[in-house]
């Protein structure tokens, strides 16, 4: 193949375009199997819950990040929480987000919880957020076992 | 114990789409640091490179530039993360005593990826990943949840973005000088609010190479050794909920082990020069605190009174920072080529005069789930 001054532009050198795709399947783990479980069955958020620091974790897992203590218990939480950040992404890069922009976003400490949940926020003109609002999980209709089974948080209906 | 010495340096001139190839760079900085080290190929026994798959659009990208470093039928490892770890890795390689001059090199084409695809996969792929974050929004989330804990505002943050940009004019491998004012700041597109575009770092490609060696080596080749008087790195929890994002307690630890090995009690009187991984305008204030140069919440008015100027107390990213040239996990590494260079009173016309004691630092993961402590002196 000749290399032409067309093909070299301005630098003088090729640029060569490409695509890496890399299909994968992750294990969800005992902790996130049972976690999808509950949402996608009973619409119920569990947390698993440390023996020493008594921290109730979102995502649920296995071990303690602060006490490296092995967790097996399991507390359900509210589905009403507090709202501690949020953001609203304006740019688009379609590949990695699940609807266009706007996409209002935000940390929610769900009541029982010592962690937050990051996940949408919908149903609120987003110039009304502001941080410590009440927020309130809506579920997905149909729910398949993954974190979307949450759709989006919203300000909680008083 | 044996004094580590940093004995040359060299990095790139920062640009968005360089048009040399990822080993093209390597090689650069390669050359240029052993130049600046007054050493030759000959004398480096080990090397550490510093890039990632992702970024590079290869697997095992490290065993791609073995060649431009130098590494061929060396002892040779790699860091995927940030370039203050692969200096970090490059000093245990010495203080193991098998080795005496490493050379650290750390290349990155930002450009040539996506970078929101690439920083969404940092993510659990079966929790936050699939809401689209990247390193952008998820910054947001950290900077609204500091300013809303301490009451810390956007001009203050615009004003840390106006001093970089600013400093970035004194620095020839910069890649966004700019004469910007904080209404410009404040008035740019919003990306994901409240980050602005003046708020986050570009995307650069660079490369930047640093050579390390023991005291016996620094003495007999160095004539212009920095001395390592200090090093700590912590990282924080994974996901992003089971963080207070308005404080940074691992860059509090880091900063503690730096400190209390280099001796530094009072960091704002012991330090001459900080460089900070200031990947968005918020980031510098708050590692300010972490780092100690201030109590929580109190970096804001700092900088309001210009405390981290060119001619403060304290200047704060002389070369402007990451705002003004971000080659991911390059960036770390040329906060430590910046600091020798501070030290060895060869920074130009961003050189703080008489600096004898700098600072350099690096974060890796979200919002600065892990950071790395530098503390340098002549």
């Amino acid at each position: 193949m000749a290399v032409t001054s067309e093909d070299l532009g301005n630098t003088g050198t090729l640029i060569y375009p490409s695509r890496i795709k890399l299909p994968y399947t992750w294990h969800a783990g005992k902790a996130g199997s049972r976690f999808y479980q509950g949402l996608r069955d009973n619409c119920r958020i569990c947390g698993t819950k440390c023996p020493q620091c008594s921290w109730v974790y979102l995502p649920p897992r296995e071990t303690c990040p602060r006490c490296y203590r092995i967790m097996d218990e399991w507390v359900e939480v509210s589905n009403v929480g507090t709202l501690l950040t949020f953001t609203v992404t304006r740019y688009a890069v379609p590949s990695i987000q699940p609807q266009e922009p706007p996409i209002a976003m935000g940390i929610v400490k769900l009541d029982g919880a010592s962690s937050g949940l990051v996940h949408l926020l919908g149903g609120v003109d987003v110039s009304e957020l502001r941080v410590g609002m009440r927020m309130q999980v809506v579920f997905r209709e149909k729910r398949q076992g993954n974190y979307l089974d949450i759709e989006y948080f919203r300000p909680l209906k008083t | 114990m044996d004094r580590m010495a940093i004995v040359g340096v060299a990095q790139t001139k920062y640009q968005r789409r360089n048009p040399a190839s990822h080993a093209e760079l390597s090689y650069e900085v390669t050359r240029d640091a052993l130049e600046d080290a007054g050493m030759t190929i000959e004398d480096v026994d080990n090397t550490v490179t510093v890039c990632n798959d992702f970024w590079d659009g290869r697997t095992i990208s490290s065993m791609a530039i073995t060649e431009a470093t130098g590494s061929h039928r060396v002892p040779t490892t790699n860091v995927e993360g940030d370039g203050t770890y692969g200096a970090l890795m490059g000093l245990m390689r010495i203080l193991s005593g098998h080795h005496r001059v490493t050379l650290i090199v750390a290349q990155s084409k930002a450009s040539e990826g996506i970078p929101s695809v690439i920083t969404n996969a940092m993510f659990d792929p079966l929790y936050e990943r699939m809401l689209g974050l990247d390193a952008i929004n998820s910054s947001a989330l950290q900077m609204r949840q500091y300013m809303s804990k301490y009451g810390v505002t956007e001009e203050q943050c615009a004003r840390v973005s106006v001093k970089n940009h600013r400093n970035a004019r004194n620095n020839p491998y910069a890649h966004l000088p700019l004469d910007i004012s904080v209404e410009d700041v404040l008035r740019s597109r919003v990306l994901a609010d409240p980050i602005k575009m003046l708020d986050a770092s570009p995307v650069s490609d660079g490369a930047c190479a640093i050579v390390m060696t023991d005291e016996s080596a620094a003495k007999k080749k160095g004539k212009k050794a920095v001395w390592i008087e200090g090093v700590g790195h912590c990282a924080d929890a994974y996901h992003l909920g089971d963080r207070d994002l308005a404080d940074s307690p691992a860059l509090e630890a880091a900063a503690r082990r730096a400190y209390s090995m280099a001796g530094v009690n009072d960091p704002m009187k012991d330090i001459d020069v900080a460089e900070l991984y200031d990947a968005f305008s918020y980031m510098e204030l708050m590692w300010m605190e972490g780092l100690g140069l201030c109590r929580q919440g109190e970096a804001g008015a700092m900088v309001d009174k210009g405390v981290t100027e060119m001619k403060g107390k304290l200047p704060v990213n002389p070369s402007g920072g990451v705002l003004s040239a971000h080659a991911v996990q390059v960036a770390g590494l040329a906060r430590i080529a910046e600091a020798v260079l501070q030290l060895r009173g060869e920074a130009g016309a961003r050189q703080i005069h008489g600096a004898k004691r700098a600072l350099a630092h690096g974060i890796e993961g979200a919002c600065g789930q892990g950071h790395c402590v530098f503390v340098l002196g002549k």
